[in-house]
């Protein structure tokens, strides 16, 4: 039991996240999570606006209880597989996110000073969620794919395109690790 | 009811990723700070598991319940969307902390501000299919 209520190791998770990509083949259907932005925005009318959105959504229907059978899990996860869940984040990460300003890194499981609601609405955490929202939705459907199509899926299957996303990702994060975050909880937190 | 195994599938992976931290931003900004291998190993190990079913499934052309090759999408070629499109994925990504999947997980698990960044994400996706025809691919 207590095994299962500590974090558990990347050498458990990195090959049951593969085992989802081969539960889902050996059903005949494909590991895509971002694919369900564009089956969600067709079954809400989007079709309406752009002819990328027309089409029969219902052979994506499987997807969406895929991520809604996600949600219960995380749901589970969180609330009934672990005792006060935080993340041990590496110390040279903690004492960094402190001295920009997040000093819940350690504590928490997520950053308390931008993801609750009091964050959200005043310490800039909506510029990071509604502008990464967009961001995430955009580029995921404009590179056809996110981290399980292409990183997970797509490198499986040796497929340029996807090394070519996955370095993709990485530049934009880096962008925004170390050049954006910095400045932002500089200004946002040591005023 | 097959919908039953994908909503089981989507539950292992719910509690596989929230169990493994790998929907926490503090998590994702370690990754980006090369700072810790976790996420590199959950990623690095999940790749080597799925090419190994993939190199098994295509030597012994196992096939799926509709007698197709068992094997991930094939992409066309070319770069400039793979390359435009995974870098501004990766903006957001280390803005939320999260990729498609675990925005969903975490506005679950109980981080419900980001029911907010579902919705934004929804109308990235939606400005995404508006200016489609103007991008280049």
């Amino acid at each position: 039991m207590d095994l299962i209520k500590q974090p558990w190791p990347w050498y458990i998770v990195g090959p049951l996240i593969g085992l989802t990509m081969v539960a889902l083949l050996l059903n005949g259907k494909r590991f895509g999570v971002s694919r369900n932005l564009k089956t969600i925005c067709t079954i809400a009318g989007a079709g309406s606006l752009s002819d990328y959105f027309k089409g029969d959504w219902k052979k994506q229907a499987w997807n969406l209880v895929f991520i809604l059978g996600s949600m219960i899990g995380g749901y589970i996860a969180f609330n009934y597989m672990s005792d006060d869940p935080y993340v041990m984040v590496s110390e040279k990460t903690e004492a960094w996110l402190s001295s920009v300003g997040i000093e819940s890194a350690g504590t928490a499981y997520q950053p308390d000073e931008i993801f609750s609601w009091h964050g959200f609405a005043s310490n800039g955490g909506w510029v990071l969620l509604i502008i990464g929202g967009l961001l995430v939705g955009f580029g995921t459907r404009y590179a056809q794919g996110c981290t399980s199509g292409h990183a997970i899926s797509g490198l499986s299957n040796f497929q340029l395109p996807s090394l070519i996303a996955v370095i993709g990702f990485f530049a934009g994060g880096l962008i925004i690790t170390w050049l954006v975050l910095p400045w932002m909880f500089t200004w946002l937190f040591s005023a | 009811m097959k919908f039953i195994s994908y909503l089981l599938i989507g539950i292992v992976f719910g509690i596989v990723l929230t169990k493994g931290e790998v929907i926490s931003w503090f998590r994702i900004i370690e990754m980006f700070r090369f700072e810790s291998f976790h996420m590199y190993g959950v990623i690095g190990s999940a790749v080597l598991v799925g090419a190994c079913f993939v190199f098994l499934a295509k030597n012994f052309q196992w096939k799926g319940p509709d007698n197709e090759p068992l094997r991930p999408m094939l992409y066309d070629k070319g770069w400039i969307r793979y390359l435009a499109g995974g870098t501004i994925f990766g903006l957001g990504w280390a803005m939320t902390g999260a990729c498609p999947g675990p925005l969903f997980i975490n506005a679950s698990a109980g981080f419900t501000v980001f029911y907010v960044a579902i919705a934004a994400a929804l109308l990235g996706t939606l400005i995404y299919g508006m200016v489609k025809k103007y991008l280049p691919e």
